[in-house]
């Protein structure tokens, strides 16, 4: 039963193979004993899922025309607020933080009649690239459990491949749901910034983080986003247009599409394991009749560093909120107020936080502004045009998801520098607000590895089109850990 | 562009953080490699090229100053480390 898709459960609920109490019942004790292994939950819903899971099976025996998705089992990141179920966003800031009220994307699923089964783990406020930064203990790869799962989505991403969750959410300001996606063999997309809102996502960077689905095929991502995707007005930067049937054009021949090969993403850096499985994965795409052409995007080379001045200096801005007065954290006997905000601060944030508080402060203050600042903003235009032009002649951009497979725990923790070039390819799609997702291309030395499609702004059904068409010729995304990779 | 130590003090109390004195070497060569890893974009060429703030050059959407929201005023503060009679409470601030 775990092995069941989104889609697969969907369908099973809806001929009476099972209920949504029995399935749900299911994974919840299958989470309490095989999680131990992965570590990939910080909270489980318990009882309030299997009531959820009732409430389904009562809709679907009473209505006739009940969502698609109700009643099948679902997981949120922990950065999304969850009413009354604690939500930490991986720091020991919101250890005990119960929110009051849900994120819009996590009400629109519960609306459709999804069952949340938990919170999963996560790099502490979204900050790192192999979920090491939680505050609440590494998750490790189902794949290898010495190694990464990739960040921040890691418990999502562990989650869904160690086939505990059919599906999960996870949230991308830097390649957050990609990357990971990408080390643990899973299905992630990052819509267009502004698609999914960002009402009650715990903010990191305002102007690039963005919600998207995890699951084990890019059929699941589209049904997925179908219930994330939509405007709000309670997020000032949300898309006003229509949310369209994505799962309908996944079946739409891709013969004659266009996909541009960025050459910079196959410079010194990149894996040779996972080139060839990028390459092979670009044949597969002409097979199937894809007209395949070199791009240059030739600002890429900067985005990792306009991005490690936009993030932190905005994530510096975000996470002042975090006083020890309204909710969070407090120092014990605060001498005085001043004490009192340092303390709570510096006892509530773990390293890697404090480090980006502290760039993206300095880069904000008086003096540096303009050489940091105004500057990356600058060069941030300069990444978006390279793709604006290139868009005018491809239909989708394809490359490596990110540069090598999975690493051990501990190789980079020492080297901040080394871990921020692991979202060299995805950082880009974030900084010009473009929809891009990961699917598995291959296996390097048994660890999986992604290959990314970035496409044109609200172009996300195109790209899940592709990515289910290459799924129907590949099996990468079938393969499963547990079984050694066999399917 | 490098910082030494007393470039991270002063940026650690704009942030209100405390940096463990064992600890700011450490910081203070770790900001550095990063930061040098920044000043990659520093030689791109950026003149008449003019910020970009959001990625689809959207502006902040307004909306009418009305109350909107329901008073929640006790779940709201049951999260709070410390209240009193529905205020915030917070060490004394002026004697």
């Amino acid at each position: 039963m775990h092995n069941l898709s989104v889609s697969a459960i969907s369908r099973a609920l809806a001929a009476g193979d099972f209920s949504s109490v029995e399935i749900t019942q299911y994974l919840l004790d299958r989470i309490r004993e095989e999680d131990t292994a992965y570590n990939s939950f910080i909270s489980l819903a318990g009882d309030s899922a299997l009531e959820q899971a009732a409430e389904a099976d009562l809709r679907r025996s009473k209505q006739s025309d009940v969502p698609a998705l109700c009643g099948v089992p679902f997981a949120h990141k922990d950065i999304f607020c969850t009413e009354n179920l604690r939500t930490t966003c991986g720091s020991r800031m919101l250890e005990n933080f119960v929110p009051p009220y849900s994120a819009t994307m996590v009400e629109q699923m519960r609306a459709a009649g999804m069952v949340l089964l938990g919170k999963t783990n996560m790099d502490e406020f979204a900050m790192g690239a192999s979920n090491e930064t939680s505050y609440f203990g590494a998750v490790r790869n189902p794949w290898d459990t010495a190694c990464v799962p990739g960040g921040s989505s890691g418990g999502s991403a562990a989650a869904v491949a160690a086939r505990l969750v059919p599906g999960a959410s996870g949230t991308d300001t830097g390649g957050s749901i990609r990357q990971p996606a990408s080390l643990c063999g899973v299905s992630g997309l990052k819509p267009t910034y502004g698609r999914v809102s960002r009402y009650g996502m715990i903010a990191f960077a305002s102007s690039l983080d963005q919600a998207g689905p995890m699951a084990r095929s890019a059929e699941d991502l589209a049904r997925l986003l179908e219930l994330m995707a939509g405007f709000d007005p309670k997020d000032s930067t949300s898309i006003d247009a229509p949310v369209p049937d994505y799962a309908a054009s996944l079946n739409d021949s891709i013969a004659g599409i266009r996909l541009g090969v960025p050459k910079e993403y196959f410079a010194d850096g990149l894996h040779a394991g996972t080139a060839a499985c990028v390459e092979e994965a670009i044949k597969t795409f002409e097979s199937l009749g894809a007209k395949v052409s070199e791009v240059s995007l030739q600002h890429s080379r900067l985005a990792v560093p306009v991005y490690y001045v936009v993030a932190p200096a905005e994530a510096s801005t975000n996470l002042s909120r975090y006083d020890g007065v309204r909710y969070g954290y407090r120092c014990a006997d605060p001498k005085d107020l001043h004490d009192m905000y340092t303390r709570s601060r510096s006892e509530g944030f773990g390293e890697e936080v404090k480090r980006r508080i502290l760039v993206g402060t300095y880069a904000l203050s008086a003096g540096y502004y303009d050489a940091y600042y105004r500057k990356a903003q600058k060069v941030r235009r300069l990444i978006k045009q390279d793709f604006v032009e290139n868009f005018a002649n491809v239909d989708a951009i394809i490359g490596p998801t990110n540069p090598s497979p999975t690493f051990p725990l501990g190789e980079k923790t020492d080297d901040p520098v080394a871990m921020y070039m692991e979202d060299i390819y995805t950082i880009p799609a974030n900084l010009a607000g473009l929809p891009a997702l990961s699917v598995p291309a291959g296996l390097v030395d048994g660890k999986p590895v992604g290959v990314q499609l970035i496409g044109n702004y609200l172009e996300e059904a195109r790209l899940l089109n592709l990515a289910h068409q290459f799924q129907l010729a590949t099996d990468w995304h079938q393969l499963n850990p547990l079984t050694g990779g066999e399917q | 562009m490098s910082v030494d130590r007393s470039d991270i003090e002063q940026v650690a109390e704009l942030a209100r953080l405390r940096i463990e004195d064992n600890s700011v070497d450490e910081l203070v060569s770790k900001i550095t490699s990063i930061l040098g890893m920044i000043d990659q974009m520093q030689a791109t060429n950026t003149d008449d090229i003019e910020p970009l703030a959001n990625p689809l050059e959207a502006s902040q959407r307004l909306r009418a100053d009305v109350v909107s929201e329901a008073d929640q005023r006790e779940a709201l503060q049951a999260n709070a480390p410390a209240t009193e009679a529905g205020l915030f409470l917070v060490p004394k601030v002026i004697d």
